[in-house]
């Protein structure tokens, strides 16, 4: 039961931490897309496939390629110049400050006694009843969702799109 | 331990390499993709619950999920276009660099 889990966290925070180090940002993108990979499989292995199959379609599928889109206009000269850590004592300040959050939520989860449900039933929830969940008691949250979407992608185009170049002034 | 505190610890300690990558980093796009790591551990989280909770037929964690996909989705475009904003004007992704309205 536990051995899968243990695969997909050891992949996850593998490809997470790699790509949190790496000096190169197309590798960082890379891996970070294998990141998210992982958490799909996470939610099949917890038996949420249409969540699995939504964080492909948007991290693994879209997410991804926006990221690489910013990665290459953004690009500096023709090389592809190491992305540095930026000064010793900010990484450090970095690391020590989410370790020590590391610390305390670790502390946290494992002194709390959880038993649940000894052997809590396959939680089955099907598209179907997602489906009916969504259009009936959630409607208005799925509505206020999509226009959401379309006013922050409306946004940033505006907000990317190319300057026109001004008449030069007299 | 019981499969949902191994479900938590997985995602406690994705959300503290995401945050590392936020904070030490100083490149813009990585800060980003550091909060995107941090946001797909809380989602972690919402599907532990959801699975080893009291009500799993309710669905409540996966519409959660669902709805935080969406708007993290949205969040992703819109600080990627600033990124790119920001780098034609001033020709620089490092955070340090952007200090105009710094008092």
């Amino acid at each position: 039961m536990t051995t899968p889990l243990l695969l997909i966290g050891i992949l996850l925070l593998g490809g997470a931490g790699a790509a949190m180090l790496s000096r190169n940002l197309i590798h960082s993108a890379l891996l970070l897309v294998g990141a998210w990979a992982g958490i799909a499989g996470f939610y099949l292995w917890a038996g949420a496939e249409f969540v699995a199959f939504a964080q492909v379609l948007v991290y693994v599928g879209a997410v991804s390629m926006v990221v690489l889109f910013a990665v290459l206009l953004t690009r500096q000269g023709a090389t592809t110049a190491p992305v540095e850590f930026d000064s010793f004592q900010r990484a450090v300040a970095g690391f020590i400050t989410a370790g020590g959050v590391a610390g305390v939520l670790l502390g946290a989860i494992l002194g709390t006694p959880m038993d649940g449900p000894a052997a809590p039933a396959p939680a089955a929830i099907t598209v179907k009843q997602l489906g009916a969940q969504l259009m009936g008691p959630h409607a208005a949250a799925l509505l206020i969702v999509g226009v959401i979407l379309t006013v922050a992608l409306l946004g940033a185009i505006l907000i990317a799109a190319v300057d026109k170049p001004e008449d030069p002034a007299p | 331990m019981s499969p949902l505190q191994l479900c938590l610890v997985l995602s406690s300690l994705l959300f503290c390499v995401g945050l590392a990558g936020a904070l030490s980093r100083s490149n813009t796009i990585l800060v980003l993709l550091g909060i995107e790591l941090m946001l797909n551990a809380a989602n972690l989280n919402f599907i532990a619950f959801w699975r080893y909770g009291l009500h799993p037929a309710a669905g409540t964690g996966v519409i959660f999920v669902l709805f935080a996909i969406a708007v993290a989705a949205a969040e992703a475009a819109v600080g990627l276009a600033l990124v790119i904003a920001v780098h034609r004007h001033r020709k620089t992704v490092r955070l340090q660099e952007a200090n105009t309205l710094k008092g």
